[in-house]
């Protein structure tokens, strides 16, 4: 193989009786040879401590740094070996990266070898050295001697940036067509590489792809599926342009499977699995969605499946990358009974990691033929009892995805079992999966009203927000005989339990509701004592006063507490006595609650027994089958259902409860219609505007609130509520009504939303929540550099910008400063940006208030912008004029 | 397509590092830790697959070093641990039953041999022979450069 080396051994021997004679001198004149890498090797791990480990290595830098600064080539080589392993301690070694290039720039092979492994160490994707090192390759992959050229190669393979990867296409382009092998392998994986990072280079290497698959050599045929591979992932054209390829590759596979044993390629008993599982990888590619294609490939891929050697990891890893195929193009029926067989006898090997290609695979088949992946029910829910945290999460997904109407009483009972004992991350998402899986196929609604209790029981005070609020929202909307039933159960359940919040929350927004149904029907039955007028008020005393009790849970209680005056015989004086007390609890939230509540028992007695009357059921109308934004929706129900307590039966306040609007938050407006009753869908009179005004804060603040609830121990949470509610009377506009009584309130585009986003935004000072609805309009847009602003009104008191930029360039900008001025008749207030290096992507963002001083004059702009960009200071500059009305 | 190989030891000391992806150096040491302190902890009979951010880690022990590669989503699994492997035959032939000490003090060594393994994180070649072929040539060109006894003092030492 090194018949072709290019060096000249002549030349070489002259080269090195220099070097002799120079090191001779230098042992006599300068300096001692320095330390052998070994020889440091054995220093640094002779060390005892951090402490001396790192002396060695730092007077070993310094004495490298001071023989770069010598310019000494003869020990280069060496020198530079050292850095890369002082560097894989952890330590800095980027001052090695020039002399680096220096060894690459070297005619002897050792350097070379030893320079370009230290570019693929320690080189990152800064310019100006990718430019040098670009040079380099491009000589050395015209070099005559194949090795370096394969060094070339190979790190233009690793380390290849945009920028290098246009530069060196048509190099690499020539040497795909290199009738030498060794080479010819290692340029198609880098125009893989190079299609990677710079896919419309594409086209340059289409040609050269043609003869790749006649090849007989494997590293040939390997490389290049790997390259057809990703180009076909890279268009559809190009896609198209591939599939008459099907036939080649079913040949190269069956050659595979059939040729008997080549010991070159074996790897116990298989015949080259890395390729046959790129050949198969390429024709899932090249079928999906395909018939025709699909068609071409069924013998083989029954042949594969039928004839692997399944004894070793090898016969799976093409079982595996087999079944997946089959499954995802399209296949005939028996092939994909096939497939799930196969996965089937992959969930009982003893191996675990067969065991979890099997969920990961089950999951991806599920929606293709759930009846298959049923039969394997079982086997999976023992998975869910697996030590290993990572076949746990696999099973538990797959389990989910299994759940349906007929099973669901069996699979919940195992599923609530898992969710007991299962881990922190674990309980979250597993109960608000078992919470949709409820809602959705519950036999009955007692047993749904069961589960849901119970997952409360079994999750703790891990369950999201969405878990509490949806079962308080199927508890409302339950007849009357099941919202007696559980009450008892809740009531049993915080008996021997206060310290789950979740559960306590639900269960005392049950107590509060239906108290009298469970305090007087002398029918029910209890675990526990039967509760009394007096044992419930202790409880709540309890509550209120513990410090296991959180504040959402002690606000829910409150309003319980209220609620259950007015449901109670007797008692009443107790509950006005602790509520009473809260008037001057250290919690904001909690003190209004009590002062507000304790005019209900005073001057406005009257009004008591009416606004606290029992809630109409909740509608159910969940749109949301997903999750994730059934957490943010879950909140807003939450905080209505919470909330609205003190607003269900406002059509019987009077004119002249000034008071109580105070209560209501809508300050000094005094509501004129008194027939007004709050609908759950019809739109209201406009008339009514600061009522539906504080309707719509309670909705539209929820989206805004799960920014910061996630914890159900945070404090803050809902005081942006309270203050929004306070600050209402600020909202003049008229709401649209639809959207704010939408229980799904979403953060909603109109006027409205805006607003309430305002007095909350400020209270959470996040500058994202400011431009919800926000008028947008691009400022500047040049050389991939975008800025735009949104605009909005804040409060009649200033108009605030909020300035966006956006690099869609490659490169990086640093020191980016963004500046702005507005004529005298303006007063410009600039908040810090949110950084100052745009990555290619990146965004910034920076917020400026403009207060206007006299109301005629309109708004300008003069910008500037300057940045560094690949080491050059830019400066641009723009005006703005046309800055929408807001 | 590999992201990284990681090697380390059972006391968590890096052995070997190959990126296929750009990162800074800064978040290449935050994976790294990461893995390493996540493995570590993982016991012997628990399966050789973890999901990491977007990408998905396959390792293995042998002996005292743990091999550990990212790949890709569409990745194959169960194929990477074939990828591991066959660097290990590749060292062992290379070395002679390789133990950790030959990786330490001779790991550009093991550098140059993952370099003929793999190139950008894609297989270039299938056959052992091969490999150990293009690396002993190397070797013979890099000897050839430097006269007899001279190596010792000169060469890489």
């Amino acid at each position: 193989m090194n018949t072709d080396s290019g060096f000249n051994p002549g030349l070489n021997m002259a080269t090195i009786r220099q070097a002799i004679n120079e090191t001779i001198e230098r042992g006599i004149m300068r300096m001692p040879t320095p330390t052998r890498l070994r020889d440091l090797i054995r220093q640094i791990r002779a060390a005892k401590t951090q402490a001396e480990e790192r002396a060695v290595v730092n007077r070993e830098c310094a004495y490298i740094r001071s023989t770069f600064r010598e310019e000494d080539s003869v020990w280069r080589c060496r020198n530079i070996a050292k850095l890369f392993y002082i560097h894989m301690l952890g330590y800095p070694a980027h001052f090695g990266q020039l002399e680096c290039l220096k060894l690459i720039a070297s005619p002897k092979f050792t350097d070379k070898r030893i320079g370009y492994l230290g570019a693929m160490l320690l080189l990152d994707e800064r310019q100006d050295v990718h430019l040098l090192i670009t040079n380099c390759l491009k000589n050395d992959l015209n070099s005559p001697t194949q090795f370096v050229v394969g060094l070339a190669l190979c790190t233009l393979g690793a380390i290849a940036s945009p920028e290098m990867a246009r530069d060196l296409a048509g190099e690499i382009e020539k040497l795909m067509k290199s009738p030498n092998a060794y080479i010819r392998k290692k340029a198609i994986l880098c125009a893989f590489r190079i299609i990677r990072r710079v896919p419309e280079l594409m086209e340059i290497f289409l040609p050269a792809t043609r003869s790749l698959l006649n090849e007989k050599n494997h590293g040939i045929l390997i490389t290049g599926v790997t390259l057809i591979t990703e180009m076909c992932e890279n268009s559809p054209d190009t896609l198209n342009h591939f599939k008459k390829i099907v036939p080649n590759l079913v040949r190269i596979l069956k050659n595979l499977i059939l040729a008997g044993y080549s010991p070159e390629h074996d790897v116990s008993g298989v015949s080259d699995p890395f390729l046959q599982v790129k050949i198969l990888r390429l024709l899932r590619i090249l079928g999906r969605n395909d018939p025709e294609a699909s068609e071409a490939m069924n013998d083989i891929l029954a042949q594969v499946a039928t004839n692997t050697e399944t004894s070793k990891n090898v016969g799976n890893t093409i079982l595996y990358e087999t079944v997946l195929t089959i499954m995802d193009i399209k296949s005939e029926g028996g092939l994909r009974v096939l497939a799930v067989n196969i996965l089937g006898r992959f969930l009982l090997n003893n191996d675990k990691n067969i065991r979890y290609i099997a969920l990961h695979t089950l999951l991806k088949t599920v929606n293709v033929d759930i009846s298959a992946v049923q039969r394997h029910r079982s086997t999976i829910l023992e998975c869910l009892k697996d030590p290993d945290v990572t076949i746990r999460k696999r099973a538990i997904e797959l389990s989910f995805a299994l759940v349906n109407a007929q099973n669901i009483r069996a699979m919940a009972k195992e599923l609530l079992i898992f969710l007991e004992k299962a881990d922190p991350e674990f309980k979250a998402q597993c109960s608000s999966s078992m919470v949709l899986s409820a809602e959705r196929y519950a036999p009955t609604i007692r047993w749904h009203l069961d589960t849901l209790l119970s997952v409360l029981i079994a999750a703790g005070n891990y369950v999201r927000d969405d878990v509490t609020s949806s079962t308080i929202q199927m508890i409302s909307s339950s007849p009357a005989n099941e919202q007696t039933y559980i009450t008892v159960k809740f009531w049993d359940a915080i008996q021997e339990t206060q310290d789950n919040q979740p559960l306590l929350q639900v269960a005392v927004w049950c107590i509060g509701e239906y108290g009298d149904q469970i305090l007087y029907d002398s029918e029910l039955e209890f675990t526990n004592e039967r509760p009394t007028e007096s044992t419930i008020i202790d409880l709540y005393n309890k509550l209120l006063w513990s410090n296991q009790v959180n504040t959402v849970s002690k606000q829910y209680s409150l309003v319980s507490l209220a609620k259950l005056s007015t449901r109670i015989k007797n008692g009443q004086n107790n509950i006005k006595e602790i509520i009473e007390m809260f008037g001057s609890h250290l919690n904001i939230d909690l003190q209004q609650r009590g002062v507000e509540f304790t005019q209900l028992f005073g001057p406005y007695k009257h009004l008591r027994e009416s606004l606290l009357e029992k809630m109409p059921a909740m509608t159910i109308n969940r749109i949301n089958g997903a999750n994730s934004n059934g957490e943010m929706i879950g909140e807003g129900e939450v905080i209505r259902s919470n909330s609205s307590d003190k607003v269900v039966n406002n059509g019987n306040i009077r004119s002249n409860t000034d008071t109580l609007l105070d209560l209501l938050g809508s300050g000094d407006d005094i509501i004129s219609s008194s027939s007004f009753t709050i609908p759950t869908s019809t739109p209201a009179p406009a008339a009514t505007n600061n009522l539906l005004d504080l309707l719509g804060d309670i909705d539209l603040g929820a989206p805004t609130i799960s920014v910061n609830n996630n914890n159900n121990n945070n404090n803050s949470a809902t005081s942006p509520i309270t203050m929004s509610i306070l600050d209402d009377n600020e909202n003049t506009k008229i709401p649209d009504v639809t959207t704010m009584f939408n229980i799904n309130g979403s953060s909603g585009g109109n006027a409205q939303a805006n607003n309430s986003n305002y007095d909350l935004g400020d209270f959470l000072s996040s500058p994202t929540l400011h431009n919800t609805s926000a008028k947008i309009i691009t400022v500047f847009d040049k050389n991939d550099l975008v800025i735009t602003f949104a605009t909005s009104r804040h409060n009649d008191d200033y108009i605030e910008v909020l300035m966006s930029t956006t690099n869609n360039s490659m490169d990086t900008l640093e020191q980016y400063l963004f500046q702005a001025a507005v004529p005298k008749s303006f007063q410009l207030q600039m908040m810090s940006p949110t950084g100052s290096v745009l990555l290619p992507g990146g965004v910034i963002t920076q917020e400026m208030r403009v207060r206007s001083n006299s109301p005629s004059a309109v708004l300008r702009m003069k910008l500037r912008i300057s940045f560094v960009c690949n080491g050059n200071p830019i400066l641009e500059q723009a005006e703005v004029s046309n800055f929408p009305d807001v | 397509m590999m992201q990284f190989m990681l090697l380390f030891s059972r006391q968590g000391k890096l052995r070997l590092q190959k990126w296929y992806v750009a990162h800074q150096d800064k978040v290449k040491k935050k994976i790294t830790r990461e893995l390493i302190s996540t493995i570590l902890a993982r016991k012997p009979k628990m399966c050789s697959f973890l999901e990491y951010k977007e990408s998905k880690i396959v390792y293995k022990r042998y002996a005292s070093l743990y091999f550990c590669c990212a790949v890709e989503q569409e990745d194959n699994e169960l194929l990477t641990l074939e990828i591991i492997h066959r660097y290990v035959e590749l060292l062992d032939k290379y070395f002679g039953s390789v133990c950790e000490l030959d990786i330490i003090f001779n790991f550009e060594k093991a550098y140059f041999i993952l370099d003929e393994l793999l190139v950008g994180g894609e297989i270039q070649e299938t056959s052992k022979k091969n490999v150990l072929k293009a690396i002993a040539a190397q070797d013979v060109l890099q000897e050839d450069e430097t006269p007899q006894g001279f190596f010792e003092d000169h060469g890489l030492g």
